[in-house]
């Protein structure tokens, strides 16, 4: 992608209010039925910064990214993005876990891309010459240009991953929620989405992803997050995963070992593994 | 050559049998257009439970029009649109599955029909008129009809084409692209209630979701892209209703039936052949790679 089609990211529903933090969450509370699925969550993210969300499961990472993205809203509190409202926005990408997706659906992997493109065709517009030319762009970032006519049920694991980055570089996102796109995925397919999400921050796009891998979450991110329906830490991993949070998080499911270098994970041992 | 030609153009003949060519047409491919949602979101029950679903304001409409059948058409379009909203609101608002409350309107509704239509004394051939479609008594203002609203449903779909598209694939996209989700989800709901009412000449209630659902599963397991599938169980649909017209004027069997049941066999057909995905492949690969692993 060219720089000027990577500077002209903006949202056209809001306009961003200049100096606003990317996203600010204050004091946000989610109750399903009687179950609290968040508790007084507040934090704030800076732009092109790097975030990863852990926690049981159960901790609320996927309904804290819905509130995120709007499609939820919650029972008390409020998200901000970029000064406003989620609502208003298209500007925020939520990437699908992959075992929540029908991959027999009958669309190729440029089609899929060029989903996160019609929020800005509007309606009864169809995608001319340019769109796809976007499209394409987008794959060669993510490097799936030559797979772009395959169905979506033909791509590997990583590269459906890689997929669903094209669309939201497609959809101009500056803020992405990336629901366990390390689940699964060997280790070269896992330094390939990491390359990535190094051009991300190159271009400004804040990311959060949510992982059962404390490890990765350690070495990896700018900053992580433990939740457990309550925001139990928000910070540099050595400031973060501290044996009392870890054991408030996680109770008795999480096996931590004393070494010279310091604390160390063995498991997560309460992983959903993929179908 | 010459006389399978006859056995074609014999039944041109009548104009009773072009009307219902014409009709079959138009509601292969609209139904299987609409239909091809109806498949790729698992709304096959939805589809079978809306036609079921028109019977009383048929029956409403039968009743005041002391039997007549043109005003029937706006009956059934008006008691289509109302249960498909209505079952949409139910499936958001309550707590119960919303399988569990399709099939309570469902049933509800078509007992309510079949008890106002047995009030009349002809009851059981008019019932079966509305159950079972009766496509060649087709009128030439049927068939205005069937190709003014069948023609408004292929427009609304090519129109909304990729906001479906992605209401189909990721309804959490469709929300964040900030697209009227709720409003397209409505109009698809509208859309299928149109494509029942239009079919309900030719295959009648009870067979309506067949011509929903089969030709567009027989699409799909031929084809890998949207817009290909559609078109592809268009032609099925349209194709089944013209051969079971032809078999039924042949073999004196119900045309709805008949209609249902080439769909049916194109369905097996592919299910058994399709290219790389059909059983005989697959059993063909196991065959094959068992024999490779002997070696």
């Amino acid at each position: 992608m060219k720089q000027s089609q990577v500077s002209a990211l903006f949202c056209r529903h809001v306009t961003h209010e200049a100096g606003a933090p990317i996203l600010e969450v204050s004091d946000v509370t989610v109750r399903y039925n009687s179950r609290l699925a968040l508790e007084g969550v507040s934090f704030r993210l800076i732009r092109g910064e790097r975030v990863a969300v852990v926690g049981p499961n159960g901790a609320g990472k996927s309904t804290l990214f819905k509130v995120i993205t709007g499609v939820l809203h919650p029972t008390t509190g409020e998200v901000r993005v970029c000064g406003h409202k989620p609502g208003g926005h298209i500007c925020i990408a939520y990437l699908p876990q992959r075992s929540q997706v029908d991959w027999a659906f009958p669309v190729s992997v440029a089609d899929v891309v060029m989903m996160g493109r019609i929020g800005r065709l509007g309606l009864l517009r169809h995608p001319g010459a340019r769109d796809w030319e976007y499209v394409h762009q987008c794959l060669e970032v993510v490097g799936l240009a030559d797979l772009a006519n395959r169905q979506i049920g033909e791509l590997s694991g990583g590269q459906q991953q890689r997929m669903f980055i094209a669309r939201a570089l497609a959809q101009e996102a500056e803020l992405m929620l990336m629901d366990e796109p390390l689940t699964g995925l060997d280790v070269t397919s896992q330094e390939d989405i990491f390359r990535i999400l190094e051009e991300l921050r190159q271009r400004g796009v804040t990311v959060m992803v949510a992982t059962h891998d404390l490890n990765l979450a350690a070495e990896r991110f700018d900053r992580v997050m433990l939740l457990n329906g309550r925001l139990l830490g928000l910070g540099r991993p050595d400031e973060v995963f501290t044996t009392e949070r870890l054991q408030a998080a996680y109770g008795g499911h999480l096996r931590l070992i004393q070494t010279g270098e310091g604390l160390m994970a063995l498991s997560d041992t309460c992983c959903e593994r993929e179908a | 050559m010459g006389s399978l030609l006859n056995l074609l153009f014999i039944p041109l003949a009548y104009p009773f049998m072009v009307r219902g060519l014409l009709a079959v047409v138009m509601v292969g491919v609209v139904c299987a257009a609409v239909g091809t949602y109806v498949v790729l979101r698992g709304m096959a029950f939805f589809g079978d439970a809306l036609a079921h679903a028109i019977l009383p304001g048929l029956a409403v409409g039968y009743l005041i029009s002391g039997g007549a059948r043109g005003p029937l058409f706006w009956w059934g379009l008006l008691t289509a649109i109302l249960t498909a909203i209505a079952i949409g609101a139910v499936g958001k608002r309550t707590q119960m599955k919303e399988d569990t409350a399709i099939g309570i309107i469902f049933a509800g509704m078509f007992a309510l029909g079949i008890a106002l239509i047995s009030t009349v004394r002809s009851y059981a051939v008019d019932l079966a008129h509305f159950l079972f479609g009766d496509v060649l008594s087709v009128t030439p203002g049927d068939l205005v009809l069937i190709v003014v609203f069948g023609g408004l449903v292929l427009l609304t779909i090519a129109a909304f084409f990729k906001e479906f598209l992605v209401l189909s694939f990721d309804p959490i996209l469709a929300a964040t692209l900030r697209l009227p989700a709720t409003l397209l989800h409505y109009l698809l709901l509208i859309l299928i209630a149109v494509a029942v009412v239009v079919s309900l000449r030719t295959v009648g209630v009870a067979l309506m979701v067949a011509m929903l659902v089969t030709p567009a599963a027989t699409a799909y397991l031929l084809t890998r892209r949207l817009l290909p599938m559609m078109a592809l169980a268009a032609f099925i649909g349209a194709i089944s209703g013209v051969v079971g017209l032809y078999l039924s004027y042949y073999i004196s069997v119900a045309s709805g039936a008949a209609i249902v049941l080439v769909c049916t066999a194109l369905f097996l057909l592919a299910l058994l052949f399709a290219p790389g995905r059909g059983l005989v492949w697959e059993w063909l690969r196991r065959g094959h790679s068992s024999k490779g692993g002997r070696q």
